[in-house]
């Protein structure tokens, strides 16, 4: 098993209202094509070591490296352009653009990155998708679609620079039990056929119990994993 | 910063701008009421200006050399005993004639300055002019009509007659169109001459000019100055003024102390002759350019305002594109650029609107009744106050969005994206 996502010793403070330590010397090893849920109640502090994890939180103690690349102290630029190419974001609501359709919404990171030509991008967006099943209203303004609909192209634009890991915070909490499921469907799709790695913090144990690693968290500890 | 990061930021401004058009407009309304408020406010302002200051130059030399009878000298006993405790009470200026010496050779030495166009020596006299029982006060110029004409280019200004007729006839006259007006005369008529000794000479009007300005066409009269000098009763080498032209104006206060110092009499220069106007005219400027800039920060406050509303609502938005990778200064480039753009498409159409206004006032019929021959507002059309006004409004804006702008580029997006 190959690790992509290595921390040594995470510890973080919150210092408002008062000083209180939200993340205890968190060691966390993902491997690449797993399927992690991090679970753990309310104040637990999961959400705050996925923001850790994403590299958008740079006000920590300790070590986090991504794909071999050292990301403790980078510089802001540095890691926004890390993120652009090497992580994929989906949140409990789906930020589309309002303003712009289903495919531009899908294709903007990846003109960030200009990896491809513009012609390239579209193609690889509508693969998506495609795949997500949703290529039909690729033309529509992404507020016109259903909240299902909405997630899945969000799915697409986390997909669309072939990102390491994906990074879910509450994926499904904001959708039906169909959704959810679809959602979940798509996931397991994700890490079993494209080997894709995922974390997604979540309070939906059934979500978890399914997925490949449950790593469960209390007063800012891993207790279980 | 690549030039892909600066395309996908253009492009979506672009998309933010056109999907509010109502918003974007406001905004470009307030940038082109300002810039088409100040140019039409400085084209006005400037016309006037530039149209003031070309009569006030056809009247007056840009140096004028004369006696000044009251200029204050040492008493004869300050001169002889300088050292000494003197007093001397009330002293008065003795009996001398107004008469500038050697005024020929004088004229001759000035004219030699290569800084000089040229010089025009002339005698001035206070006299009345005779209409029926009724004393018209006002002042006969003793003139070479042709330096005259070469420093006033009197001959554009000439409204009936021509100007050599003055030389062929002694006892002729070229009358201001406000006097002929007064005393009800035309080319060919004659007038009578009341000078200061209280003789009166009968005098033939060979031409009529106006100048455009009251204080000068409704009392001045030019004659040779052998005329003027034998209604005086005073010999031919008797003058009183002498004008000089520069190459350049700016010059004459330079000039005007040089002459001074070598000549003894007093050299006045245009600007010291026309301080009014010249005050007059710059608290015009400064209130056109106070007005005028106020507009464009009160426009400036209105785009900091919309961009604010704008990236407040945008909030989302620029966390999640945070997130996926965009840096602090992309994000400030989507609402820079959409500043920029308000305020150079505000400020075009600002132009266009000020333009228009301008040549609307320009067309606008305006009285200057007697004191001044003016039918139209003299508009300025000079292109350097548009350039001026687009790059003012365009600095505007760019200073009122960078705050804005600057505040979206720092936006945290955790706290965005978790706050839900």
């Amino acid at each position: 098993m190959e690790p992509i996502l290595t921390t040594k010793g995470v510890n973080k403070f919150f210092y408002e209202p008062e000083k209180f330590q939200v993340l205890k010397s968190i060691d966390l090893t993902v491997n690449k094509g797993e399927f992690l849920s991090l679970v753990g109640k309310s104040g637990c502090g999961k959400s705050t070591l996925m923001y850790v994890l994403s590299t958008m939180d740079t006000d920590y103690e300790g070590e986090l490296q991504i794909a071999g690349q050292r990301l403790t102290g980078k510089s802001q630029n540095e890691l926004a352009a890390f993120r652009n190419a090497h992580i994929g974001f989906v949140f409990q609501f789906h930020y589309l653009l309002p303003e712009f359709s289903v495919l531009q919404n899908v294709m903007i990171p990846a003109l960030k990155l200009n990896r491809y030509s513009r012609k390239e991008i579209e193609e690889r967006a509508m693969t998506k998708l495609k795949m997500l099943g949703i290529d039909e209203h690729a033309r529509k303004a992404s507020s016109k679609l259903s909240g299902g609909q909405q997630q899945r192209v969000a799915i697409a634009r986390a997909l669309i620079n072939d990102p390491d890991i994906i990074m879910g915070d509450e994926p499904t909490g904001n959708l039906d039990s169909y959704n959810t499921q679809l959602v979940f469907d798509i996931f397991s799709e994700l890490t079993h056929t494209y080997k894709q790695t995922i974390i997604a913090v979540t309070h939906d144990d059934e979500f978890a119990n399914k997925s490949d690693h449950r790593v469960e968290m209390s007063d800012g500890r891993i207790v279980k994993s | 910063m690549n030039r892909q990061s600066l395309k996908l930021s253009m492009e979506i401004a672009r998309v933010h701008l056109v999907s509010k058009p109502k918003q974007t407009i406001v905004a470009m309304l307030g940038v082109t009421f300002g810039i088409g408020m100040f140019i039409a406010l400085v084209s006005l302002m400037t016309g006037l200006n530039n149209f003031t200051e070309e009569l006030t130059m056809t009247a007056s030399p840009d140096i004028h050399i004369y006696q000044e009878e009251t200029s204050s000298r040492k008493s004869i006993l300050e001169e002889i005993n300088p050292d000494g405790l003197n007093l001397v009470y009330h002293q008065k200026p003795k009996n001398e004639t107004t008469k500038i010496r050697n005024a020929r050779e004088i004229a001759r030495l000035i004219n030699l300055d290569a800084r000089v166009l040229g010089t025009s020596p002339l005698v001035s006299s206070q006299v009345f002019y005779n209409y029926g029982p009724v004393q018209l006060n006002g002042t006969i110029l003793g003139v070479d009509i042709l330096d005259e004409d070469k420093l006033f280019d009197l001959r554009s200004k000439m409204k009936a007659g021509r100007l050599e007729d003055l030389l062929s006839n002694h006892n002729g006259l070229i009358m201001g169109k406000g006097l002929a007006k007064k005393l009800n005369v035309a080319l060919g008529d004659r007038v009578v001459v009341t000078t200061p000794l209280g003789t009166t000479i009968t005098l033939k009007i060979l031409g009529i000019f106006q100048i455009g300005i009251g204080v000068v066409d409704n009392v001045r009269s030019y004659a040779n100055i052998s005329t003027v000098q034998t209604i005086l009763q005073k010999d031919q080498s008797y003058i009183t003024d002498i004008n000089v032209k520069l190459k350049d104006r700016n010059l004459a206060p330079l000039v005007a102390s040089e002459l001074q110092s070598k000549f003894i009499y007093k050299s006045e220069d245009w600007q010291a002759a026309n301080a009014t106007y010249l005050t007059g005219s710059m608290i015009r400027n400064i209130i056109t350019y106070a007005v005028s800039f106020t507009l464009l920060i009160v426009a400036g406050f209105g785009i900091y305002n919309i961009l604010n509303m704008t990236i407040y609502n945008k909030m989302k938005d620029i966390a999640i594109l945070k997130a996926m990778g965009f840096a602090g200064v992309d994000v400030k480039n989507i609402f820079m650029i959409q500043s920029l753009v308000i305020g150079f498409l505000g400020g075009i159409a600002g132009l266009v609107i000020g333009y228009g206004l301008s040549f609307l006032i320009s067309k606008a019929p305006f009285n200057g009744g007697d004191i001044i021959s003016l039918d139209h507002f003299p508009v300025n059309f000079d292109p350097m106050y548009y350039v001026v006004g687009i790059v003012f409004g365009v600095s505007t804006t760019a200073v009122a969005g960078y705050m804005p702008s600057r505040k979206a580029s720092k936006v945290d997006p955790i706290e965005i994206l978790r706050g839900q």
